[in-house]
């Protein structure tokens, strides 16, 4: 489990969708150590999802099944049962039939985490996944994140909450702009660090020439 | 019972160009409704319109070519729909204009060559013809025209139903699983360019669109899923269809305003009366869902 710390726009985002492929770097490669890109699974911070698409909550979260059944593969029977699951293990049981547009911010990221949940991936990559959700939801979906710690998935989340960070993230890592420090979370989450990322040079330059330092 | 009959089943039973009629109008409603749903989905609801004037310089072009001949008229809309659609897909992809933009700037240009094209030659009657469509010369060789592209879209859109469907309302995640979110957008804008083309010998260029959209627009209010959205549209078109060609041989009406204008009506009464989200639904008092 890894926390991704920094101020906004140091590119933590950025960092989570060159991984995922979603944005191909500028410069040099990305190295995903033999990882498919199927076998990644992301939940974007502000997910571009209609919330009025007619569509209810469990053919949502069934969607997580599209590694096994591509664009043509029939559901079976024990697929939506499976989907059922991934809904009742986020709390979400008995809102299978109803529309998205219906839920509550909190259910709704509730939802599309049972979805990270059935796509079953070894790699699971989060970003902001708490913002703008109450205590009760945040305990509950990281009660999930921490099930999946221990079935050996990768978690790489990113985070604001320091407190959250200490408490679930045995390694953080610190960007702002770049690398600032990465390692176990009491080594990188000190005063000094933090003070480095909050001077990150805000003083952004108009006429910025591309950059030439050497790919680190 | 007679003269009921003589209402609704005699002008069909009768007359052989208003069973050619209804049988468009009914092959039409089967692959306009699903398309235009997904359009609606899409936020792409001005994006059919403006197709559908872009189809006519093609259509002109066809007519200056080879006169009133289907096939011609058929290509040439087909053609020049397909490179609007492509042309504003580039345009959005290559610059900071967005699509509704791109297809504004477009399909003007389009639509007034095409009016300049049909001037040059031919009378305003000529005009009329291809802008507001003769459905009730709807011969053989047009009807199979109809069916083969309702049934190709049909077939089309069942295979790629599900990416389509995600692409429309989580493009992201489309992204992130590797579908191919481009090529379903492409894909789809050519089933509405051949749905368009499919009407305008029917309904004209200017009336297809109204096939697709508005009964799509009035089954958003009675369906909370797309595929009973779609089943939803499809009725709607069919029965408008049916009672606007009923209206015109009765009224002496010509037949595609009359079937938009049911249409239409069908839409008011959904806005009004509507289950889900309509005025009246949205002032009656809700029930209140317990946990």
């Amino acid at each position: 489990m890894t926390a991704v710390v920094g101020p906004n726009g140091s590119g933590k985002s950025t960092l989570l969708k060159g991984i995922t492929g979603i944005l191909r770097p500028l410069g040099g490669h990305i190295e995903r150590g033999g990882l498919r890109i199927s076998q990644i699974a992301y939940l974007p911070q502000q997910a571009e999802i209609d919330r009025s698409f007619p569509i209810t909550v469990l053919d949502l979260v069934a969607l997580g099944l599209w590694h096994r059944l591509g664009m043509f593969g029939g559901m079976k029977k024990d697929l939506w049962e499976q989907a059922g699951q991934a809904l009742a293990s986020v709390g979400l049981e008995g809102f299978e039939r109803r529309a998205i547009g219906e839920l509550s911010a909190g259910q709704f990221q509730r939802v599309l985490f049972a979805r990270v949940l059935l796509q079953d991936c070894p790699v699971i990559l989060l970003d902001e996944p708490f913002t703008a959700i109450d205590t009760r939801t945040t305990a509950d979906l990281l009660d999930v994140v921490q099930r999946w710690h221990a079935e050996n998935r990768t978690i790489i989340a990113v985070l604001h909450n320091f407190d959250q960070v200490r408490s679930y993230f045995p390694k953080t890592l610190m960007i702002a702009r770049e690398p600032i420090g990465w390692g176990n979370t009491t080594d990188i989450l000190t005063p000094e660090n933090l003070q480095l990322a909050r001077q990150m040079s805000e003083a952004w330059d108009e006429s910025a020439a591309a950059c030439r330092r050497s790919q680190a | 019972m007679n003269h009921l009959s003589d209402l609704f089943l005699s002008p069909f039973q009768d007359f052989l160009f208003m069973r050619h009629a209804l049988v468009a109008c009914l092959a039409l409603a089967l692959g306009c409704g699903p398309v235009g749903v997904l359009l609606v989905l899409r936020r792409m609801s001005l994006v059919g319109d403006a197709l559908s004037h872009a189809v006519l310089p093609g259509a002109a072009l066809g007519f200056l070519i080879s006169g009133l001949s289907l096939y011609a008229m058929t290509l040439g809309g087909l053609a020049v729909g397909l490179a609007v659609a492509l042309l504003a897909g580039a345009v959005t992809r290559l610059t900071v204009l967005r699509e509704d933009a791109s297809f504004a700037a477009l399909y003007l240009i389009s639509l007034a060559s095409g009016v300049l094209l049909i001037s040059l030659r031919g009378s305003n009657i000529d005009l009329i013809h291809v802008l507001f469509g003769t459905i009730l010369a709807v011969d053989d060789a047009a009807l199979i025209l109809v069916a083969s592209i309702t049934t190709a879209t049909l077939l089309i859109l069942a295979l790629i139903y599900r990416p389509l469907i995600v692409e429309c309302f989580d493009p992201g995640f489309l992204r992130s699983v590797g579908g191919r979110g481009a090529a379903m957008h492409f894909i789809f804008l050519v089933l509405v360019v051949l749905n368009l083309v499919a009407g305008f010998r029917a309904l004209g260029t200017l009336m297809a669109v109204g096939m697709m959209m508005v009964p799509a627009v009035s089954a958003r209010f009675w369906a909370r899923q797309v595929w009973s959205t779609a089943l939803v549209a499809v009725g709607i078109a069919m029965l408008s269809g049916y009672t606007g060609l009923l209206l015109s041989f009765h009224a002496n009406l010509p037949s595609g305003p009359a079937i938009i204008l049911t249409a239409g009506l069908c839409y008011v009464v959904s806005v009004v009366f509507g289950v889900h989200g309509s005025i009246y639904g949205r002032h009656r008092k809700g029930e209140h869902l317990e946990g």
